[in-house]
């Protein structure tokens, strides 16, 4: 039931709103509300009651093991959620005078250095506020870098067939064309493809390094000689850091500007899907041209303060991505999580999402299951192709995904990379106990067997969610966006 | 190790499993030169209580202040049940609801947002959030240009009314796409943008004229008259709007006699902290013919194989995850959580508890002015009647004094010196519902001090 449906008219939640005020009379008539808003009437305990039960029908990862390829569905540690809620934080305006906020902007400075340590860049700018907008901050960058070098041939962005679809998406939005770059069959970019593409035009090469396939990319050297040698810049995608952190540094691998999706390896809440946040790093060729605003220290009479660094500081830069400062509460709770893990703990991230990975897919490999690149070692990922059991029993990488959420575990993702058919990408991440593992390969090898014995009550699955499968062309070919009552319903 | 649970038998039987002798073997394809050196900038790890601590006393350094600052970012009562619920691991560790039969928690409460959105905007659909009010007003420019049929342009009209730190985000984001934003005057007695300022433009090809209600200043615009002359000259209309506001202000649907076309703004008024500006929440409505240009995550209500009723993503054709470069953002995210909180605080105040939060900032506000002008050379800027914000001048330099009233602990407003030249003496202040006789008061003492010093 929606919470439309529950409202009664006069019922209110007494307590929550100031006694009520008249509307000053200075503002004219005109101007006003003519008919009051369509929104619930209700009362406290109805909402809390009603919003409680909807958390209820959510997987999660406090509930559930997530191993959504890609998405790193690590722990978030409550502590760094109550950290970023305590009342100087939440309280703390944007604009609030720096003299307000040195505890705020301290926390914002380490986190700064932290991140280019880790990443081995140069500069860092918290402000972006998801991956994609990480990503845009960063082509922009490597536009503004060309434009200033008078270098305006450069039209092109090229980027690997298997990426992740923000990219060529952003490339775009930043006015460039983009050249796909084939994909080898054992995972690696084609080199020679990538010879023949790059040249005078150009401008960049956005990767993911583990690339989506789940395989750290061996000739990565090679490939940034050649984008160099042609004049364009390495955008690392970090989508995949998890598997390196602490192990690889993308600064290392020869990548000029990068994104970090904290909500992924900084283990903050996905919350849905939102919010992220989506720091950028640059090497020494783009510290003149990062997005505002960026956190400063300074020594003042013996005394460290920091301070913003706005365009005065930074006249090249690209400019502001959001009003403020991007996703702050985001960035307070992965600067936690940084100091709690420590430099070992860094380290070890990498590590053990990676041998959690290898595990399962071993695991797989012996139930019988496919692996998409096998031979190769997993990074933090791995492929598994469906493609037989669709052939042969008819029962799709989307049938078993449905299935496996009866047998409550959250499937991982289906049909990305999109060039390997039928596929599941399997992210385990470090936080999960080898049980769990153990647990869903027993699920999967369930679901097999009612594969070959039953394959239409698997494709029927799931059974035990609050719904089953939805008609998605029901939904977009008769859209019903928002709830009207029914006495204005055409 | 903080967060990994693994035993030492638990690694070495997984060592085992796999065939190496130690987890170090399973990097061995990365070039061995490229492997990292240990990490010189990063601490030693220390405990949750260490943390605690740590956080506790830097933000105890940011506390106790009074805050009169607005300018896009509003300090509001804040009902306890919002963050208990969102709080909740089953909304707070989910992801992006793609398996749709394990998600309908999120599914249906986006839903339910998209309504209160769009009922509150008066437009036909809304979308399931974007970044921020700065980021949604650059994504509908974007779409006001894919989606004007009647023009070919490329530019837009924004008058300098207008958030200036959303004009400056807008312009970071679409700079690159060759779109350009011409920037229109407003008028500097009334605050606010008068047609006289527009006619200039009158018969030129532009996609769409910005309007903001209450603009920047606090100030009401004519937003009727400047709809139908947009309309008229065959532009869009993106209306940017305060959330709260709405509950006692025309919405964008009934501006003018056609309404807006597309409707954003900052949700961070409903039930999202402060918190330094961020997360919040951009929400964007706009009329149903122009719905398959609007990016961002779109939640549509449907029926499983059962018949029974059910919440799915749809409209998915417009998004990067299937269209890649033709799609009509990349944006792939939406604010789920800060907009799971403003869907509560919406379904607990209400339509008429809305009214009286916006009524009572009003009327603060109101009471703000009357107090600080009582002080001799403080009056307001503006002759425009406004809402919950006022520019108010001050004898001297705005920045030296917001400087003094900060060591009194009073954030006394927005220094709008920094965004506007020739305004040295101009604060943009706001009262509201949070404020009381007595805040208001210490205000007014904090003020007077520091001009008679």
């Amino acid at each position: 039931m929606l919470i439309y449906e529950s409202s009664q008219p006069g019922r209110r939640a007494k307590s929550q709103a100031p006694a009520n005020t008249e509307t000053p009379a200075s503002i004219p008539a005109s101007l006003l509300r003519k008919q009051k808003a369509l929104l619930p009437e209700t009362g406290e305990m109805q909402v809390v009651r009603h919003y409680t039960n909807l958390s209820r029908r959510n997987f999660s990862i406090d509930t559930h093991f997530y191993p959504l390829g890609s998405c790193t569905m690590k722990y978030n540690p409550r502590g760094a959620h109550r950290a970023a809620l305590l009342p100087g934080f939440a309280g703390r305006h944007p604009l609030a005078p720096e003299v307000h906020s040195q505890g705020f902007l301290s926390c914002m400075y380490e986190l700064q250095e932290i991140l280019k340590d880790v990443t081995g860049m140069k500069g860092v700018s918290l402000t972006p506020m998801a991956g994609a907008q990480g990503e845009f901050a960063g082509v922009a960058m490597i536009r503004a870098y060309h434009e200033a070098r008078n270098d305006h041939e450069r039209t092109e962005i090229l980027i690997p067939n298997a990426a992740h679809g923000t990219n060529p998406a952003t490339a775009v939005m930043c006015g460039y064309k983009v050249r796909e770059v084939p994909v080898l069959d054992n995972g690696d970019v084609d080199v020679a493809a990538l010879k023949e593409l790059a040249g005078p035009q150009t401008a960049g090469l956005m990767m993911t390094n583990p690339s989506t396939c789940g395989v750290f990319e061996r000739s990565i050297k090679e490939i940034a000689e050649i984008v160099h040698e042609a004049g364009g810049l390495l955008y690392y995608d970090g989508a995949n850091l998890n598997a390196i952190l602490g192990k690889v540094r993308p600064g290392d691998m020869g990548f000029d500007v990068m994104h970090m999706n904290l909500h992924k390896t900084f283990a903050t809440p996905h919350g849905g899907g939102g919010p992220g946040a989506g720091p950028i790093g640059v090497g020494e060729r783009l510290l003149p041209y990062m997005p505002t605003p960026i956190v400063g220290k300074e020594d003042k009479d013996g005394e460290e303060t920091y301070r913003w660094l706005t365009d005065q500081d930074i006249p090249d830069t690209i400019g502001k991505l959001s009003a403020y400062m991007g996703n702050a509460g985001v960035l307070l709770r992965a600067y936690y999580y940084a100091r709690v893990l420590g430099r070992e703990g860094m380290h070890r991230v990498g590590e053990f999402s990676t041998l959690n990975a290898n595990y399962m897919m071993k695991k797989c490999e012996e139930a019988g299951f496919q692996l998409a690149y096998p031979g190769r070692r997993a990074t933090h990922e791995f492929i598994i192709t469906l493609s037989d059991q669709a052939k042969n029993l008819g029962v799709t990488a989307m049938d078993f995904a449905k299935r496996l959420l009866d047998y409550g575990y959250h499937a991982p993702t289906t049909y990305f990379p999109l060039l390997v058919p039928e596929c599941w990408l399997i992210e385990p991440t470090e936080t999960e106990a080898p049980d769990a593992l153990d647990g869903f390969i027993e699920a999967m090898k369930s679901i097999q067997k009612e594969a070959e014995e039953n394959a239409e009550m698997v494709k029927g699955a799931p059974y035990t969610q609050p719904v089953r499968r939805l008609d998605d062309v029901k939904a977009a070919r008769e859209l019903d966006l928002v709830w009207k009552p029914a006495a204005s319903e055409e | 190790m903080p967060y990994i649970p693994h035993t030492d038998a638990d690694i070495q039987a997984m060592l085992e499993t796999i065939g190496v002798d130690s987890i170090d073997d399973l990097f061995d394809e990365i070039p061995a030169d490229i492997l990292s050196q240990p990490l010189s900038q990063v601490p030693e790890g220390i405990s949750e209580m260490e943390a605690s601590r740590l956080m506790a006393d830097r933000a105890a350094a940011d506390s106790n202040v009074a805050c009169f600052i607005g300018a896009g970012a509003y300090e509001h009562h804040i009902p306890a049940a919002v963050w208990e619920i969102v709080g909740r691991g089953e909304f707070m560790t989910a992801y992006t609801p793609y398996q749709a039969e394990a998600s309908q928690g999120t599914l249906q409460v986006i839903y339910e947002y998209q309504s209160m959105m769009a009922h509150l905007n008066a437009m036909d659909v809304s979308n399931a959030s974007l970044y921020d009010g700065g980021s949604a007003l650059a994504e509908a420019v974007l779409m006001a240009i894919r989606a004007n049929r009647k023009s070919k342009s490329k530019k837009v009209l924004i008058p300098t009314s207008v958030n200036p730190l959303y004009r400056s985000a807008t312009h970071g984001i679409v700079e690159n796409q060759g779109i350009s934003i011409e920037e229109v005057a407003f008028c500097s007695d009334m605050g606010t943008t008068p047609l006289s300022a527009l006619e200039h433009y009158a018969g030129q090809d532009y996609a769409a004229l910005v309007i903001q209600q209450p603009n920047f200043f606090g100030c009401l615009e004519d937003v009727h008259a400047l709809t139908d002359w947009a309309h008229a000259n065959k532009m869009l209309v993106i209306a940017v709007v305060n959330p709260t506001s709405l509950a006692i202000l025309a919405p964008p649907g009934d501006w003018g006699e056609a309404g807006a076309d597309i409707s954003v703004g900052e949700g961070q008024p409903l039930g999202i902290p402060l918190s330094s500006g961020g997360p919040y929440f951009g929400f964007m409505c706009c009329k149903q013919g122009i719905v398959r240009q609007m990016p961002g995550r779109i939640i549509g209500r449907t029926v499983d194989l059962e018949g029974k009723e059910g919440f799915t993503l749809t409209l998915q054709a417009r998004e990067q995850h299937i269209r890649r470069s033709k799609a009509t953002s990349n944006i792939c995210t939406n604010q789920g959580l800060a907009m799971t909180a403003a869907t509560i605080y919406t379904s607990l105040l209400g339509a008429d508890g809305l009214a009286a939060v916006a009524n009572a900032s009003a009327t603060n506000t109101q009471t703000l002015v009357a107090a600080l002008t009582e002080i001799d050379g403080v009056e307001t800027v503006f002759a425009a009647p406004y809402f919950h914000e006022v520019v108010i001048r001050v004898p001297g330099n705005a920045t030296d004094v917001l400087a003094k009233l900060a060591e009194r602990r009073v954030q006394g407003g927005f220094d709008v010196s920094t965004a506007y030249a020739g305004m040295d003496d101009a604060i943009l202040v706001c009262a509201t519902e949070t404020k009381n006789a007595a805040d208001i008061q210490s205000y007014k003492v904090a003020l007077a001090d520091v001009l008679s010093a």
